[in-house]
C-alpha cells in the first residue's frame, strides 16, 4: 500500500473493532446488576408472597374456617381457658381470646403492609418536594426548612408520635399520617443535600441561562437524578415505616384491637408468652422476615445502582501478586500477548 | 471571641425553639379533642365532678392566663404539679432520669464498642469472613424492631435463666446505689437491646465512613509517603473517618436523652421513657410537658455541642 | 547503568465488565540526574505504569520488572516497598488540596514524612525541618505557614507544600504526576522551574507525568510517549519535536494551540482513545490513523529504532522517513513547536530569573 494514503483514512477503518462496551443507560445496568443479585430477589419474592397473603385474607379465613375477631372460646381455649398451642385447627394456635392467631397474623399482614406502603409513598412525595424546594431556592427558605427538617429529624419522634396519636385517637389514619411525617423528613434532608450539589452543576446554569422557571428546571433537570437516591430510600424507609407501626400498635397509641396488628398481638403477647410461646414466635417471626425482606431489598437496590470497588484496601495489606489472586473475582481473561 | 458569639447565639437560638416547643406541646393538649379533666374523672364522670376538677387544675381559665402561669413557674424552676397524683413535677422527673441515665450510659458505651469495632474491622477486612459475619449483624440489628428484641431477650434469656435459678438477670430497675452487680444485672438487657439497632447503624456508618476515606487522595498520598499501613489507618484513614461518626453520636444520646420509650416500657425499667407513656395516655399535661421541655433542652444542648465538636475535629468547619 | 530500568511491565485490572488491560508492556529507563517526560491522554495507563513501581495499585495483576538501584520493585515484599516510598522515591500528585490531608497542618504532614523512615529525630527537629523545606520552595512565612491546613493555602503553594514533603528525605527519584493540571498557567510556571531547578540542585532523576506537551517542552529531557498502555514513541525532547515518527506524537503536536500564528484550525486527533478491555487487534492506534496499512490491522508494532541514535524509537510500522504529511500539517507543527508554548514558557522563567525579590515570592 502507498505511503501517499491521504489523511482521510482517519474517518475510521471499516471494520471498527466491536464495541467492547455498548452504549448502555444506567438504568439497564442497574437492572441488570438487580437481577443478578440473588439475595435481592429472594427478598423481592418473599414481600410478593407476603402480599399475597395478605390481600387473600379473607379468603383463607373462610378457607380455614375462622374468622379473625372471633374468640372461640370452646376450642381455642384450654380448662385453664389459657391459649392453646400450634394444631390442625389452629395452625398458630390461638390468642388470650381464644382467636385464631393464624387468621390474626394475616390481617395482621395487612395493617402493616398498607401502612409501610402508603406512610412511605405520602413520606417521599412531601420529602422530595419540600428538599428540592429547600435546596434550590436556598437563602431564608433554606435556611427556615433546614431547621425544621433537623428538629423534626432531632426529636424524640416516640414521645411526639404518642402525643399526637393520643391527642387525635389512636387509628389507622392517624397512625399512617404520624409515620409520614417523620418519614418526609429524613428523605427531605437527602433530597435538600443532593439538590444542593445538582443545583451548581454546568447543565442547571445552562438551564438557567437560557430563562427556564425555577419549577420547571426542578422537575426537569434536577428530579431525574433524584430518582436513584430517592428510590433507595424510599424501599430502605418502608420497613422502618412498618417497624414504626408496629412499635405504636404495642405501646397502645397505634391500630387499636380487635383490629389485629402484629405490634398490638406482641403488646398482648407480653402477658402470654410465658405460658404460650407461639403468641410470641408467630407475629415476631413474620414481623421480622418482613423487615428483613424489605432491608436485603432496599440494600440490594442500593448496590445495584452504585456498586462500590471494596477490592481497594484488601489487597494493599497483603503484597500485590498474591492480593491480586485473591481479589479476582472472575478467572483470568486473556494473556497479555 | 467568634466562638463565644456563636455559643450565646446558639443559647439564644435554643431557648427560642424551647419556648416554641412549650407553646406547641401546651396548645396541642388544649385544643385536643380529648378533654384532660374527663380523662381524670374516670368512668361515667358527672358534671359536677369535671367541674370541680377544671377548678381546681385552673383549667377553666383562658388559655393564655394558664400559659403565663405556666411560664412564670418555669422561671422559677418550678415545673409544676401533676394532674394525676398531685404531686411536683420535679420530683417526679428526678426519680425517672437515674433509669434513663442509667440505660443511655451503659447503652451507648456499649454501642459505640460494637459498632466502631465491627466497623473498622469490616472495612479493613472487605469481603472477608469477619466482614460478611458482620453484615449479617449489622443486617439483623437493623431489622429487629427494639420492642421485639426486648421481648424475646426476655423470653430467651430472662425466663429459663430465673426457671432454672439463676436470678442475676432480672426486670425492673435496681440503682447502682444499692448494688452495683445487681443493677448490671437489671440494666444488662436493656443495654443489649438499646444497643442492638444503634450498634448496627454505627457499625454501617463506620465502615462506610472508612471505606470512602480509604480511597481518598490523601490516603495514597500517606501510603506513598512510607508510612506503615497501621500508622496509615489509625493516624490518617480513622481520624477522617470518624467525623461523621461523632456527629452522630451527638444527636444520637441528645435524642436518646429524652427517654427510651419502648425499651423502658418492655423492661418496666420506669424512667422518662415509660413515664411520658403513662402521662401522656393518662392526659397528665404538666408531666408531660416537663418531659417534652426536658427532652428539648437535651437535644439543643447536644446540637450546640456537636457543631462545636465538629468544628474541633474539621478545621475546614467554620462555626457560622 | 540506569537509577531505573524498567522492562516490560504489564499492569491489568480485572472488573466486571472484563480485564482491563492498563499497561500493556512498557519498557523504559531513567538515569540518575535525568528527567524523562511521560506523555498521553487519560487511560494511556501513565499513571498506573509509575504508581505500580511504588505498589500503589491495589487489586492489579502485575509482570514484568522494575530495577530500582539494584532492587527488583515487582514482587518485592511490602515492608522492603514501604522502606522505600518517600525515602528512595518520592511522589508529587496531581491535586494538592485532595492529595493533603485536610485535617492535619500542613508542617505536621511534612514533619511527618521526615520522622516516617527514622523514629530518632525528634518532633521539634522534624518540626523545624519541615520550616527549612517549606522556605526552600519559596513559601513566604514558613514558620507561620507550618501551622496552616491545607485549604488555607493556594494552590500554588499547596503544590509547594507537596514539592517540599516530596524533597524531604532527599529521594534519588521524583514521579511527579501532573503536578500542574490542577493550577493556572502562570503558576504552572513557576512550579515547573521550581521543579527544575531542585531537581539540579540536588541531581535527583525525575519522571515527569503529563498530558501537556509545552510541560514536556520545558523540562524534560527525554519523552516517552504513552498510548494504550504501551510506548507509542520514545526519543530525546529534540528528536520529539523535531522529528516525530508516530502519527499519534504527530498528531498531538498539531493539536496544540498555537499562540503565536493564530492562523489555521486547529487539528485535533479525530476518533476516541480505545477500551482498554477490548484493545483493538494489531496496533491499538491503527482505527485513527492517518496512515494505516493494512499491516497495522493485524500485527502489533513494537519499538524500533527510527534514526542513527538507537534512542528513538516508534512503535509504527511506518517506514523511517516520516514522509507522507501533508503539506499543511508539516507547517502547523514546524510553528506550534518552534514558536509556541516553549517561547511563553521560557519568557516567564526568565522574567523570574531577572528579579530578585520576585525569588520565592508567590504569584498565586
Amino acid at each position: 500500500m502507498s505511503l501517499t494514503q491521504i489523511e482521510f483514512q482517519a474517518e475510521g477503518t471499516g471494520d471498527a473493532p466491536a464495541q467492547a462496551i455498548q452504549g448502555r443507560s444506567p438504568w439497564m445496568l442497574a437492572w441488570r446488576r438487580l437481577r443478578q443479585d440473588k439475595v435481592a430477589i429472594a427478598s423481592g419474592a418473599l414481600i410478593l408472597v407476603l402480599a399475597l397473603l395478605a390481600i387473600l385474607a379473607p379468603v383463607i379465613s373462610s378457607l380455614v374456617g375462622h374468622s379473625p375477631d372471633t374468640p372461640y372460646t370452646n376450642t381455642g381455649l384450654n380448662s385453664q381457658g389459657l391459649p392453646v398451642g400450634p394444631s390442625g385447627t389452629f395452625l398458630f394456635g390461638t390468642d388470650g381470646l381464644g382467636r385464631d392467631l393464624f387468621v390474626r397474623v394475616l390481617y395482621g399482614a395487612q395493617i402493616s403492609l398498607l401502612v409501610g406502603f402508603v406512610s412511605t409513598l405520602i413520606g417521599t412525595a412531601a420529602g422530595v418536594v419540600m428538599g428540592m424546594t429547600a435546596g434550590y431556592f436556598g437563602g431564608v427558605i433554606d435556611t427556615v426548612l433546614a431547621r425544621f427538617i433537623d428538629s423534626v429529624l432531632a426529636f424524640p419522634y416516640v414521645v411526639l408520635a404518642l402525643a399526637l396519636a393520643v391527642v387525635f385517637g389512636p387509628s389507622l389514619s392517624v397512625t399512617i399520617g404520624v409515620i409520614s411525617f417523620f418519614s418526609w423528613a429524613a428523605i427531605a434532608r437527602v433530597v435538600r443535600g443532593q439538590t444542593l450539589s445538582i443545583k451548581e452543576k454546568e447543565y442547571v446554569e445552562a438551564a438557567r441561562s437560557i430563562g427556564s422557571g425555577p419549577w420547571r428546571i426542578m422537575f426537569i433537570d434536577i428530579l431525574p437524578n433524584l430518582i436513584a437516591p430517592v428510590l433507595v430510600l424510599a424501599t430502605l424507609a418502608v420497613p422502618t415505616a412498618i417497624v414504626f407501626e408496629a412499635t405504636l400498635s404495642y405501646l397502645g397509641v397505634g391500630i387499636q384491637p380487635p383490629t389485629s396488628s402484629w405490634g398490638n398481638l406482641l403488646s398482648q403477647a407480653q402477658t402470654f408468652y410465658q405460658t404460650s410461646w407461639w403468641y410470641l414466635v408467630f407475629p415476631a417471626g413474620f414481623l421480622l422476615l418482613t423487615t428483613l425482606a424489605f432491608n436485603l431489598l432496599g440494600d440490594g437496590v442500593r448496590d445495584a445502582m452504585d456498586p462500590r470497588t471494596e477490592r481497594l484496601f484488601a489487597s494493599q495489606r497483603k503484597g500485590r501478586r498474591s492480593a491480586a489472586k485473591r481479589a479476582r473475582p472472575t478467572p483470568p481473561a486473556t494473556e497479555v500477548s | 471571641m467568634a466562638f463565644l458569639t456563636f455559643l450565646i447565639r446558639r443559647l439564644l437560638l435554643g431557648i427560642i425553639v424551647m419556648w416554641f416547643v412549650t407553646v406547641a406541646t401546651f396548645l396541642l393538649f388544649f385544643v385536643a379533642p380529648q378533654d384532660p379533666a374527663r380523662l381524670l374523672a374516670g368512668k361515667n364522670p358527672t358534671p359536677q365532678t369535671i367541674a370541680a376538677i377544671n377548678a381546681r387544675l385552673g383549667l377553666n381559665q383562658p388559655l393564655i392566663v394558664q400559659y403565663g402561669h405556666y411560664v412564670d413557674r418555669l422561671v422559677h424552676g418550678n415545673l409544676g404539679t401533676s394532674f394525676v397524683n398531685g404531686s411536683s413535677v420535679n420530683t417526679i422527673l428526678k426519680q425517672d432520669l437515674p433509669p434513663t441515665l442509667s440505660l443511655l450510659v451503659g447503652g451507648v458505651i456499649l454501642w459505640l464498642i460494637v459498632g466502631l469495632g465491627a466497623g473498622i474491622l469490616s472495612a479493613t477486612r472487605v469481603r472477608t469472613l469477619v466482614d460478611r459475619t458482620s453484615t449479617v449483624g449489622v443486617l439483623i440489628g437493623i431489622t429487629f424492631p427494639t420492642f421485639v428484641l426486648g421481648l424475646l431477650l426476655q423470653f430467651a434469656i430472662f425466663l429459663p435463666l430465673n426457671r432454672s435459678g439463676f436470678h442475676w438477670v432480672q426486670t425492673g430497675y435496681e440503682g447502682p446505689t444499692t448494688s452495683i452487680i445487681g443493677w448490671a444485672g437489671h440494666m444488662i438487657l436493656p443495654w443489649i437491646t438499646i444497643a442492638a439497632v444503634s450498634a448496627a447503624t454505627y457499625t454501617r456508618l463506620t465502615r462506610g465512613s472508612l471505606l470512602d476515606t480509604m480511597g481518598e487522595d490523601y490516603i495514597r498520598t500517606a501510603r506513598s509517603k512510607g508510612l506503615t499501613e497501621r500508622r496509615v489507618l489509625y493516624r490518617h484513614a480513622i481520624r477522617a473517618a470518624l467525623t461523621p461518626v461523632v456527629s452522630q453520636l451527638g444527636v444520637d444520646m441528645g435524642t436518646l436523652a429524652g427517654g427510651a420509650v419502648v425499651t423502658e416500657q418492655v423492661f418496666g425499667l420506669g424512667g422518662i421513657g415509660q413515664q411520658s407513656l403513662t402521662s401522656i395516655t393518662t392526659g397528665d399535661t404538666p408531666v408531660v410537658l416537663g418531659i417534652v421541655l426536658m427532652a428539648a433542652l437535651f437535644v439543643v444542648v447536644a446540637n450546640i455541642v456537636v457543631d462545636v465538636l465538629y468544628s474541633v475535629l474539621d478545621p475546614r468547619v467554620k462555626l457560622s | 547503568m540506569s537509577l531505573l530500568e524498567v522492562r516490560d511491565l504489564r499492569v491489568s485490572f480485572p472488573t466486571a465488565d472484563g480485564v482491563v488491560r492498563a499497561v500493556r508492556g512498557v519498557s523504559f529507563s531513567v538515569d540518575a540526574g535525568r528527567t524523562i517526560g511521560i506523555v498521553g491522554e487519560s487511560g494511556s495507563g501513565k499513571t498506573v505504569l509509575t504508581q505500580t513501581l511504588l505498589g500503589l495499585t491495589p487489586g492489579g495483576e502485575v509482570s514484568g520488572s522494575a530495577v530500582f538501584d539494584g532492587t527488583d520493585l515487582i514482587g518485592l515484599p511490602e515492608e522492603q516497598l514501604r522502606r522505600i516510598r518517600g525515602a528512595q522515591i518520592a511522589v508529587i500528585f496531581q491535586d494538592p488540596l485532595t492529595s493533603l490531608h485536610p485535617l492535619y497542618r500542613v508542617g505536621w504532614q511534612i514533619a511527618e514524612m521526615v520522622r516516617a523512615h527514622d523514629k530518632s529525630v525528634s518532633k521539634a527537629a522534624a518540626a523545624e525541618r519541615a520550616v527549612e523545606l517549606l522556605a526552600r520552595v519559596g513559601i513566604p512565612q514558613p514558620r507561620q505557614r507550618a501551622r496552616d491546613y491545607p485549604h488555607q493555602f493556594s494552590g500554588g503553594m499547596r503544590q509547594r507544600a507537596m514539592i517540599a514533603m516530596a524533597l524531604s528525605l532527599e529521594p534519588k527519584m521524583i514521579i511527579a504526576d501532573e503536578p500542574t493540571t490542577a493550577l493556572d498557567a502562570t503558576v504552572q510556571a513557576q512550579i515547573l522551574d521550581l521543579l527544575l531547578r531542585l531537581q539540579q540542585d540536588s541531581g535527583t532523576a525525575l519522571i515527569m507525568i503529563t498530558h501537556d506537551l509545552g510541560v514536556v517542552a520545558d523540562i524534560a529531557d527525554d519523552v516517552m510517549v504513552m498510548y494504550a498502555g504501551r510506548a507509542a514513541e520514545m526519543a530525546a525532547k529534540r528528536d520529539i519535536f523535531y522529528q516525530p515518527h508516530h502519527p499519534y506524537t504527530k498528531g498531538l503536536l498539531e493539536s496544540i494551540p498555537n499562540s503565536s500564528a493564530g492562523a489555521g484550525r486547529l487539528r485535533p486527533i479525530t476518533g476516541q482513545p480505545p477500551s482498554l478491555i477490548n484493545v483493538p487487534p494489531g496496533c491499538a492506534f491503527h482505527p485513527r490513523c492517518a496512515y494505516v496499512m493494512d499491516k497495522c490491522l493485524t500485527d502489533e508494532p513494537g519499538l524500533i529504532p527510527v534514526a542513527q541514535d538507537a534512542y528513538h524509537r516508534s512503535a509504527c510500522w511506518l517506514p523511517v522517513t516520516a514522509a507522507g504529511l501533508s503539506e499543511q500539517a508539516e507547517e502547523a507543527r514546524r510553528r506550534t513547536v518552534g514558536e509556541g508554548r516553549h517561547e511563553a514558557a521560557a519568557k516567564i522563567a526568565e522574567a523570574i530569573a531577572e528579579s530578585p525579590e520576585a525569588e520565592g515570592s508567590v504569584i498565586a
